[in-house]
């Protein structure tokens, strides 16, 4: 039977760990004090934007939001746009922060200091299991943003089925991405409200400050990153402490780099497979096998030319964009994406969006993106860019470019060209864009 | 490039000329050194880097001079805040 309502944490005692801050530990007294609070504080209004930096904040913020009926909204970037939408399709937002200051015109409200705790234990606040507890965005193939709603059974089913593949109850997780993107948001939020783990508050950048952060958790810890991050820390050579398992995602990582981080932290990486839409759907232990393993729910189904996934926390059946083949019930080879779509740093476009915006900026006669395919491993792809716009600079474009487009797909370089190599079907062939390019990165030595 | 830990207590202080070599050797940017505004934001608006290019120039930065960059709050880009902010950063860690 399926319960109608679930409570916000299944951490079993008033004095479970839910998550380490500067000052130590938070226990769930503690933390269901500071919910109980900040629910109070908020204005009247249906939707919060939190912003907050602080994975402890974001954690009080979304739980608060929760409990008091409201919809967090998780959007991928800040840009004039994106909150100008927002707030046009939602006109109670709130923006909760944490001293970043508020969002563009958008009521705001502080994040409060910590809440004293009473003597008595406090219970555990129940949830329908069909309320809507936070929106997520995707970009869409053409670019169209779509709106997801995450209801708290699916969430609650989500962080749940992530720590048990991962083992994760009981681990103190640090996090070097942010809380807001979907995967920060099921790998440290989710499995700490439920899978039994607790969160640093931390969002350490630094490769001195990601070992610092862990150093001031007990074991057992683990590491909530990116290749990027990963290849940072290794590079850095500060002394990290003993970790018990790595967590990786949102770019592909190299076999090289998942051997020699295994190797320097002794501990296993695995590796999360997902996307905004479903959340996570399979992990993998990189160094062991190619293979993804879908969460235990989670099954894959032939949609047209690819595939789609439903069950587990999949809310329906959800086509996915990339090239799938699964080879039998439980597991599946990642061959890529549709040449069109992009993944850059875990965030999502396509080149028919980023195109669009580019050749819409006034004086703009001609332009195109091109994604390169040279990067090296682990490193983050820059997106180049050629212009025909005999008026404009370079900054006049970028930031035209700024409001519309999230800032890590800005073109580097963005060069400016008489006219680009349309063929006689007014068409852009890759090979003829990209040669372009390579022709001018001989000009200039570089054209990173 | 690599140098070892004696190379680094060797190297003098940086200067912001220094810095922005570095930051336009780093991330191959299309100007020179010394067409960085030593005030003006790095970050964002301004010269334009993000939190990528940060931790690329913070490693380049370590490598060199054998400090680690720490971020004092939550906001990791205020050592980033202008190029004379982080010249004046790395040259009081390396009095420290």
């Amino acid at each position: 039977m399926t319960p109608q309502s679930l409570p916000l944490t299944d951490h079993p005692t008033p004095d479970s760990i839910v998550a380490w801050c500067p000052d130590g530990p938070v226990s769930r007294d503690r933390f269901l004090a500071d919910v109980a609070r900040l629910a109070e504080l908020f204005p009247p209004g249906g939707h919060i934007l939190n912003v907050c930096q602080n994975r402890y904040h974001f954690l009080v913020g979304l739980s608060a939001a929760a409990v008091s009926g409201r919809v967090s909204l998780l959007p991928p970037n800040l840009t004039e746009e994106t909150i100008a939408r927002l707030a046009a399709a939602t006109p109670d937002l709130v923006c909760l922060h944490d001293g970043q200051g508020a969002v563009g015109t958008l009521p705001s409200l502080a994040f409060p200091p910590p809440a004293p705790v009473g003597s008595g234990h406090l219970p555990v606040p129940l949830i329908p299991v069909d309320q809507v507890i936070a929106h997520v965005y995707t970009s869409g193939s053409t670019g169209v943003p779509g709106t997801h709603h995450k209801t708290w059974g699916s969430l609650v089913t989500n962080g749940l089925a992530a720590a048990e593949r991962l083992g994760a109850a009981g681990h103190a997780l640090v996090g070097t991405v942010p809380a807001q993107h979907m995967y920060g948001f099921e790998s440290t939020v989710l499995i700490c409200l439920h899978g039994g783990a607790a969160l640093s508050s931390g969002h350490p950048f630094y490769p001195a400050d990601i070992a610092a952060a862990l150093a001031a958790v007990p074991r057992p810890r683990a590491l909530v990153t990116t290749p990027f991050h990963l290849r940072a820390l290794l590079d850095a050579d500060v002394a990290v402490p003993p970790l018990d398992f790595i967590l990786s995602a949102t770019a592909p990582l190299s076999e090289d780099l998942a051997r020699r981080a295994e190797a320097a932290f002794g501990a296993p990486l695995l590796e999360i497979y997902g996307c905004t839409e479903t959340g996570q759907l399979a992990s993998r232990r990189s160094t062991a096998t190619r293979l993804w393993h879908l969460l235990d729910d989670v099954r894959l189904s032939p949609l047209g030319e690819r595939h789609a996934a439903s069950g587990g926390h999949v809310e329906g059946l959800v086509p996915l964009g990339d090239v799938l083949e699964p080879v039998d019930e439980h597991h599946f080879i990642l061959h890529g994406r549709d040449a069109d779509l992009i993944n850059i740093a875990g965030k999502r476009t396509s080149l028919a969006y980023l195109n669009e915006q580019l050749c819409g900026i006034p004086g703009v006669i001609d332009g195109a993106f091109l994604m390169p395919d040279d990067e090296p491993d682990d490193h983050v792809t820059r997106l180049r860019a050629a212009v025909v716009a005999p008026g404009l600079t370079t900054r006049d474009i970028l930031a035209a470019l700024r409001l519309h487009i999230d800032p890590i797909f800005l073109p580097r370089p963005l060069i400016f060209v008489d006219r680009l190599p349309r063929n006689a079907a007014s068409k852009l062939p890759r090979a003829d864009l990209a040669a372009l390019f390579a022709a001018y990165a001989a000009g200039h030595g570089s054209a990173r | 490039m690599t140098t070892t830990p004696t190379d680094a207590a060797q190297t003098p202080p940086p200067s912001i000329a220094d810095i922005a070599e570095i930051i336009v050797t780093a991330l191959g940017l299309e100007m020179t050194p010394d067409e960085i505004d030593p005030d003006a934001p790095l970050f964002g608006e301004g010269l334009g880097l993000d939190s990528i290019d940060i931790l690329e120039i913070a490693l380049v930065i370590s490598k060199r001079y054998g400090i680690q960059l720490r971020a004092d709050n939550d906001n990791n880009t205020t050592i980033f805040s202008s190029l004379r902010n982080l010249t004046d950063y790395v040259v009081s860690q390396l009095e420290a």
